[in-house]
Parts: structure tokens; C-alpha cells; sequence
């Protein structure tokens, strides 16, 4: 049996976490991109540390952080008179920090990718911050925002350590299609298993390789002049 | 903000982080070439005057608009300044047509007019039927053509140029030559060029400058500075090799000369006053002011300036030849270039030695190296 719940929450979530995540990475990207100033280096590895950190350590933290026992957790509370930890927005949250790098990074690199002297020349040109951005930048930066989302949500869709620390598995709520996997196993339900693995693989496979064939399609159409 | 026809006065200075000492003008109308080598702040100071770089010090004005002025805290945006700005690799929009370029510089148009102008603009640089290309499309001379239409569309005040010709063929550079040189004739604004090239210089700029360090070194018409530049620092960089040491002896004010001691020699080269006798000054000859005895003119005259000078080396370089000789007593060597011909009729090989005349018309003074 395909657990379409969790699918459904696994969906939910990766579309939360993109919405949310997408256009600070976008102004982060851009910055981190445009910007020299002390601390950058720091800065930047501090960004990327849920790459390399297992997680279930950024679980960990997250749990200590927001749990009841901590201040922030009971100020959360209080607000919202429920807790993160164990509850669908404590999942967005912990989504978010984790998929961090994978969405700032390749904005950064498409953002590094435009000529300094095509921002020069929009200046010249008067064309103003905004207007850049959106006629100039965005179409130029767009392979690697593309990414960014592609990459964001299918993390997210396949997150598991920090997912089952911070929620738990409680259906309908927390419990998300990689959740739902590893208790089908448990449970000794291979065929349920393999039916719901099998699904993400294509899945994955085929919004990859969508993403991948669009952003080769744009680079194509932006192609810099040669010299 | 715009002041086609007015003339733009830059005066900049700053320590770090990019050394700047510069103080250049340039009247509407006019072409300012500004020279040197890379790594000595032309673009920089391009930048600064487009308003995309906020230099620490200093004050620019284009006609009554003052731009900046570190004092008062005037710094206008690149887009409060109308400058018309073609960037070194042209800085065109990827993802744009020919035409949508140009479109981007006309926001200062109504929007139902932006598309016949710029059409017309890309017409006035020879680019009509390519209006729907990418710049991806184009040829390096058809992208710089582009960059030039879009910053003339904005109907700038001042129009910046930066090594304008460095990324196309030779062939494509002789005719934007005539192009640019045609367009400066209809264009009553300041152009400023920036250039490592002397010879693009000596063929459209009105006005030289020289710069090193950030710090601008001499300004004057290009022929000028070319053959009499004030330091050793921009002989150099005017590609001046002949420099020597010498002693002022006397100022002959009636033959317009100075004479110096240099070695066992007394030669003369234009009268330099600023030297009191006893001084110990540099001096340097250009090539063309190293006269060779030739077999077909005969002997050179009894005149002043003559030494005989013994061939070092001999390089044959397409049709001419470059020529290490010494002069007697005098180092560094001489360096010549001489056509091939005249190298095989005077038998100049490593070894030999002929006379030379230094035309003291073009043997000009300059102070002791620092």
C-alpha cells in the first residue's frame, strides 16, 4: 500500500520549505556574491555546515533549542500556544536550516556567473536596483535558482535523520514519506517498502533530469558572447 | 541631469585601497585618451567618473552638474549621472536581441518611442537586419557596435570608453577606427577613451593623458607627450628605450639649444632652461631622431651631434631592423629601428661601425631619475 498521507506531507513540506527558503536564499545568494567584507569565509562555512554535519545532530540541536525545556521552545509556546518540536512547523523550520546550502550555493555561483560589466552597463543604462534584478539578474542567474528549488525540494522530500528528530513520525502530521519507508520496513512490510522506495527513485530521477535538461536549455538561450 | 557639450573636470584622490592621484579635464567636443600601462587605474578612474566606483576624495563636475564632491557628500548614482559607458567586453545583456540592448538605455524615452529609436541607433552603427540577434549572435565588432548604440541612446553627457578596440581583429579596429572618429565628429560631448595603445591614441584623441600608479603623469596633445614627456617614468611609458645620463654645460638661448656633456662628448638638444649648468639631467632620443649616414644622400654634414657608434646586434623584423648599437663611451646602447634595406646598404653587422646624427630638434631633457 502507497502511505499517500505521507506522500502528500512529504510534497507539503518540500513546497513549504521552497517558498520559504527560496527568496532569502535569493537576496543571501546575491549578496554573498556581490559583497567582500570580514568574516565572508566564516560566514560562508557556517552556511554550508549542515552539508557535512549528520542530520541528525542538526536534529539534535533543533530538539535542545525549541523543545519545552528551553526558553525559546516555552516562548514559542506561550505565542503560539503550541510547541515546534513534534508539530508540522517545527519540520518547515528544520527543513529550512538543513537546506540551507543547497539552495544559497548554487544562487551564489549563478549570481558570481554575470559579468560585472553587464551590472557596469544596466547602471549606465539607469536602470535602477530593482528593475536590474528582475530584467537583468534574474534571467541571468536562472539555471542556478532553478537548481536551488530543484535541489531544495527533492532534499527535503528525501530528509530523514532531522525529520525523525525534530517530528517524530506522527501520521498526518510529521510522519513523511521517508518516515513512512523506514516504518514500513520495520514492520517488515517490504513489498509496501519497495513499491513507495521505487516511486521516490523515479521521482527523483525524473525532476532532476527536468531541472537539469531546463537549466542546460536556458544556459543555452543566455549564452555569454565569446571572445 | 544632462549636459550634452559641457566640458568634464575630474579631479580624484585617494590613498587606498587603489592608489589615485588624478586630475584630468576634457572639453566637450573633444576626445581624452588616457594611457598607461595595466594595473595603473584607468579603469578605475573610469569607473569613478561613471559614478559605479566611490573614489575617497576629490570632485567631479560635467559642466554646471557637480557629480561629486567628497566635501559636500555628492555622489550621484551612474544612473543620475548619464554617462554613456562601453566596458571592456562590452558588458551587453546575454539574454537580450541587438535591439532590446538598446532598448534598456532608452528608459529616459516614452515607452511607445524606445523601439524606432533604437532601431535608428543601431542603423547609425551599420547594424540595420541584425536587430533581432543575441549578442551571442554577433561578431566582436557587431557586439561593440551594439555597446556603443546603447550608450549613445541614452543621450549621455559624457561617453566613457574602456580599451574600446582590445577584443576585436586588427582589420575590424581600422575601420571602428574611422567609425569612432567619423562619430566624434557629430558628438558635442566629452569621449573619454582609455587605451594601453599610443598609436589608437595618436589617432583619435585631441588630448593625452598619461597615467601610472593611479596617479595622472602628464596631459597635452598626443604628439606632445609623446615626444617630450616630463619624467623618465612617462618617456617609459610612451615607449621611449634611448635614455641616457648627462651633464648641462650651457644654454645657447639665440640657437634654442642646450648643451650637455655626456661621456667624452658635448652634444645639443633643445634648449631646456630649467637646468642651471652643472645639473645632472637624463636625456633621450627617439628613433626617428637617429639620423644613419646613407650611401644614396651621401655623408652626413660636419654637424653637430655626430658620433660614430658600433652595431651590437642586428634583428631583421619583416621589412625593417632593430639595431643595438654603442655609443662611444655612453651606456646604455642605442636602440634603432632602421628598414632592412638601409641596414644591407650600410653592411650594419654586429661589430661594425657607421655615424649617427642625433637631430637636437628631437634630443629633449628630462629630470635625473629618482
Amino acid at each position: 500500500m502507497m502511505d499517500w498521507t505521507a506522500l502528500l506531507l512529504s510534497i507539503k513540506l518540500g513546497t513549504m520549505t521552497v517558498l520559504l527558503l527560496l527568496p532569502a536564499a535569493l537576496f543571501a545568494g546575491r549578496a554573498l556574491a556581490y559583497h567582500r567584507f570580514h568574516g565572508k569565509p566564516l560566514l560562508e562555512a557556517l552556511l554550508a555546515v549542515p552539508l557535512v554535519l549528520p542530520p541528525t545532530v542538526v536534529g539534535y540541536y533543533l530538539l535542545v533549542c525549541l523543545g519545552g525545556q528551553s526558553w525559546i521552545g516555552q516562548s514559542i509556546e506561550r505565542l503560539f500556544g503550541q510547541p515546534l518540536v513534534f508539530h508540522f512547523s517545527g519540520l518547515v523550520l528544520a527543513s529550512i536550516i538543513v537546506n540551507v546550502p543547497f539552495a544559497v550555493q548554487p544562487i551564489q555561483r549563478a549570481f558570481e556567473g554575470i559579468p560585472h560589466e553587464v551590472r557596469d552597463a544596466a547602471a549606465c543604462c539607469g536602470i535602477g536596483y530593482w528593475r536590474c534584478l528582475l530584467t537583468v539578474e534574474l534571467p541571468l542567474a536562472w539555471p542556478g535558482i532553478l537548481t536551488a528549488l530543484v535541489l531544495s525540494f527533492a532534499h527535503t522530500i528525501g530528509e530523514f535523520g532531522v525529520v525523525l528528530m525534530v517530528g517524530g513520525s506522527i501520521p498526518g502530521e510529521t510522519k513523511t514519506v521517508a518516515i513512512a519507508i523506514y516504518d514500513q520496513v520495520q514492520a517488515f512490510d517490504f513489498n509496501a517498502a519497495g513499491r513507495m522506495s521505487l516511486f521516490l527513485l523515479l521521482f527523483s530521477v525524473a525532476v532532476l533530469g527536468l531541472a537539469n535538461g531546463l537549466g542546460r536549455r536556458i544556459g543555452r538561450r543566455h549564452e555569454l558572447p565569446r571572445f | 541631469m544632462n549636459c550634452p557639450g559641457s566640458d568634464l573636470s575630474v579631479k580624484l584622490r585617494q590613498a587606498a585601497p587603489i592608489p589615485l592621484d588624478a586630475d584630468i579635464a576634457c572639453p566637450g567636443g573633444e576626445l581624452l585618451a588616457m594611457v598607461g600601462p595595466s594595473g595603473s587605474g584607468k579603469s578605475t578612474l573610469l569607473r569613478a567618473i561613471a559614478g559605479l566606483y566611490r573614489p575617497l576624495e576629490g570632485r567631479i563636475v560635467c559642466g554646471d552638474v557637480c557629480w561629486f564632491d567628497h566635501a559636500k557628500g555628492i555622489h550621484l548614482t551612474p544612473q543620475q549621472r548619464h554617462v554613456g559607458f562601453v566596458p571592456q567586453h562590452y558588458g551587453l545583456f546575454p539574454h537580450m536581441t541587438a535591439l532590446d540592448n538598446v532598448i534598456a538605455g532608452l528608459s529616459h524615452l516614452p515607452a511607445q518611442l524606445r523601439e524606432e529609436r533604437a532601431g535608428s541607433w543601431l542603423a547609425k552603427v551599420h547594424l540595420a537586419g541584425l536587430e533581432r540577434r543575441r549578442p551571442a549572435e554577433l561578431s566582436g565588432g557587431q557586439q561593440q557596435r551594439v555597446a556603443l548604440a546603447r550608450a549613445l541612446a541614452r543621450e549621455p553627457a559624457v561617453l566613457l570608453l574602456d580599451e574600446p578596440f582590445s577584443a576585436v581583429d586588427r582589420a575590424t579596429r581600422e575601420t571602428l577606427y574611422v567609425e569612432l572618429a567619423e562619430l566624434k565628429r557629430d558628438l558635442a560631448l566629452p569621449i573619454i577613451m582609455v587605451t594601453h595603445d599610443l598609436n589608437e591614441a595618436l589617432l583619435l584623441a585631441d588630448r593625452m593623458t598619461l597615467l601610472a600608479h593611479g596617479r595622472t603623469l602628464q596631459s597635452g596633445q598626443p604628439r606632445q607627450v609623446i615626444a617630450q614627456p616630463v619624467s623618465e617614468t612617462a618617456a617609459r611609458l610612451v615607449g621611449v628605450r634611448n635614455l641616457f645620463d648627462g651633464e648641462v654645460l650651457r644654454h645657447d638661448q639665440a640657437a634654442g639649444l642646450t648643451w650637455l656633456k655626456v661621456g667624452d662628448w658635448e652634444i645639443a638638444g633643445r634648449l631646456a632652461q630649467g637646468w642651471a649648468p652643472g645639473s645632472r639631467v637624463r636625456w633621450m632620443i627617439p628613433g626617428s631622431g637617429v639620423r644613419l649616414r646613407s650611401l644614396a644622400r651621401g655623408d652626413l654634414s660636419d654637424g653637430i651631434n655626430r658620433l660614430r657608434i658600433v652595431i651590437k646586434s642586428v634583428l631583421p623584423l619583416g621589412d625593417d631592423c632593430r639595431i643595438t648599437a654603442q655609443l662611444p663611451g655612453i651606456d646604455p646602447p642605442l636602440n634603432l629601428q632602421i628598414p632592412l634595406r638601409l641596414a644591407q646598404e650600410l653592411s650594419l653587422k654586429p661589430g661594425s661601425s657607421t655615424d649617427v646624427m642625433l637631430r637636437d630638434r628631437q634630443l629633449h631633457i628630462l629630470p635625473p631619475s629618482q
